[in-house]
């Protein structure tokens, strides 16, 4: 028994959910290789190498697999899976584009987005929106499992020395074409990993009022979050977007500002440490899930948030 | 051209969900059902392709128990042209979704088949991707635009990182995100002429595919619960409770 992970990387570096898979994959069997489909990526090879949960690391070198195009993924996925008892990648848009498409070859039903292992064919996962946690149990032989990274600890990254083999590419589809990414830029932290995220809602009322979430997330080293009325109201861009169908986040401080906390914003976030509601409706369900609730007008509220920190003599960073 | 959209019946996105006592599910009886809100989008894409002429018609399908019909019945009332009801009377896994499908797709060779990202019922985010799989197509997944050229589709996706544009041949399928568009309400009048249009009706078990689960459901259970928390009265008092009671700045 012994299971594969497939990397998230950007062909220089290893995307940082990687590791939160790596020790779920870990606690599956602690057997784990890792398979680096990149363009030039040996440093992310090299990078994986030496993570001591780490047993092989299997590097195909192509062209080919600079974007994460499925279906060239899957192929070469495909070729290597007769020899693991477990497939896994983090279930993230990267994982839950690939992995279905690979269960479905090797005629597997994928469990999506666990949240913990039970052990190695059982796992805890959330459904409806985190509204209920089911335990399934995979009868398959060969298991597809994509994983919640927010739900596990990144796993250490030095101090290993895992051999890294050579593998040839798998053949490229010719039916689908990478066109181009718009990747936004930012110096701040990434919401999923974030320490504290503080995001906007409907509340924020356009998209220039969110520098009054920036400034605070500057002055707290933050990641800014929305809900998706924000992002359908053209707010702010859809990477920022927490809930459901948006991203999980799971940070020490959520501060939600503007938000009324539908079912599946609180999906994305009902998970955090300690939770800040600050909405001036005293009765929106966002305060159910708030361990501090401010009920104020938010133009007020944050620029006297961001006063008293400045106030304060030290801020964790 | 031709779209197959795939359409599921859940519980509709406003209820509150509530579990079984006895840990084998959610309450289901008596509860809102809807058509699964990505679903929608999809079944909008297609009509707008089709408005825009670059369609000629638009098949609705939905795999479930008898009344999951009304949610081909809504689709018919958006602009599909007819529908399949594909019967079966338990819950099945996407696997089983797309091996349906596909024996679908391959007795109506639609050019592309649309669906909703993911299903909010189980969340699994699988469907779609597995039935490209099955038929070799390309997949072009979480779509918020489509744009159609000669035999290929232009598609943006939404991805952690931002937006990502691949291009696809046809036949291709796409699951499409919730940005994709703005669903349109049934007009009356289309609804009663929805009520018209043909529906074809399909046993699951003659389609000749193993539908059984290969995922045993052990449990299922609530959530642990939050503490309830406290209302403070300024923002000078949140920012002394965050500094000297949570800690956490």
């Amino acid at each position: 028994m012994s299971v594969l992970l497939i990397a998230e990387h950007n062909n220089k570096e290893v995307r940082p959910f990687t590791y939160n898979a790596i020790t779920a994959a870990s606690q599956i069997n602690e057997n784990l290789h890792v398979l680096v489909l990149g363009h030039q990526a040996d440093d992310v090879a090299k990078s994986l190498s030496e993570v001591p949960n780490v047993k092989k690391v299997i590097h195909v070198d192509n062209e080919i697999y600079e974007n994460y195009i499925a279906e060239n993924y899957t192929s070469a996925i495909i070729k290597h899976a007769e020899n693991y008892s477990h497939i896994v990648s983090s279930a993230n848009t990267f994982g839950k584009n690939l992995m279905p498409r690979i269960a479905a070859l090797l005629d597997t039903s994928q469990v999506s987005d666990i949240i913990k292992v039970i052990s190695e064919d059982t796992f805890l996962r959330p459904i409806y929106a985190g509204n209920a946690f089911a335990t399934v149990k995979s009868n398959d032989k060969k298991k597809c499992v994509t994983i919640r990274p927010t739900s596990f600890d990144p796993a250490d990254k030095s101090g290993g020395s895992a051999e890294i083999t050579k593998s040839d590419p798998a053949e490229a589809s010719s039916s689908t074409k990478f066109l181009k990414k718009e990747e936004v830029k930012s110096d701040r932290p990434e919401l999923g990993t974030a320490r504290i995220v503080i995001s906007g809602g409907r509340g924020m009322q356009n998209g220039e009022n969110f520098k009054l979430i920036s400034d605070i997330a500057d002055k707290l080293n933050a990641a800014i979050g929305a809900s998706r009325a924000a992002v359908d109201a053209g707010y702010i861009t859809n990477d920022h977007q927490v809930g459901q169908t948006g991203k999980v986040v799971v940070p020490d401080l959520y501060i939600a500002v503007g938000i009324s906390g539908a079912i599946q914003h609180l999906a994305g976030m009902k998970e955090s440490k300690v939770i800040v509601a600050i909405n001036k409706d005293g009765e929106a369900p966002i305060f159910s899930v708030a361990d501090y609730g401010l009920e104020a007008d938010l133009f007020e509220a944050l620029p006297q948030f961001l006063s008293e920190l400045n106030k304060l003599n030290t801020i964790q960073k | 051209m031709k779209i197959l959209v795939a359409v599921k019946r859940v519980i509709d996105y406003n209820v509150q969900i509530r579990v079984k006592e006895d840990g084998s599910g959610v309450v289901t009886d008596n509860v809102k059902m809807s058509t699964n809100p990505p679903d929608d989008n999809a079944i909008e894409e297609a009509v707008k392709i089709k408005e825009a002429g670059k369609a000629k018609e638009i098949v609705a399908i939905t795999i479930g128990e008898e009344k999951a019909q009304e949610t081909v019945r809504k689709a018919l009332a958006v602009g599909a042209d007819r529908g399949i009801h594909v019967k079966v009377d338990n819950v099945i896994e996407p696997l089983a979704v797309s091996k349906i499908l596909k024996k679908i797709v391959e007795k109506e060779n639609p050019d592309l088949v649309f669906m909703g990202k993911q299903a909010i019922d189980d969340d699994c985010n699988q469907t779609g991707q597995m039935l490209a799989a099955l038929l070799n197509w390309p997949q072009a997944t979480f779509a918020s635009k489509i744009e159609v050229k000669d035999n290929a589709l232009e598609v943006t996706r939404e991805i952690d990182e931002g937006l990502e544009t691949i291009e696809v041949n046809v036949p291709a399928i796409v699951t499409c995100d919730l940005r994709l568009n703005e669903p349109r309400y049934a007009s009356l009048p289309n609804i009663m002429k929805a009520k018209k249009k043909p529906i074809e009706q399909i046993n699951a078990s003659d389609l000749g595919v193993d539908i059984n689960p290969r995922i045993e459901q052990i449990k299922v259970e609530e959530p642990p619960k939050r503490k309830a928390g406290i209302k403070v009265a300024s923002v000078e008092e949140l920012v002394q409770k965050l500094k000297n009671e949570a800690k956490v700045i």
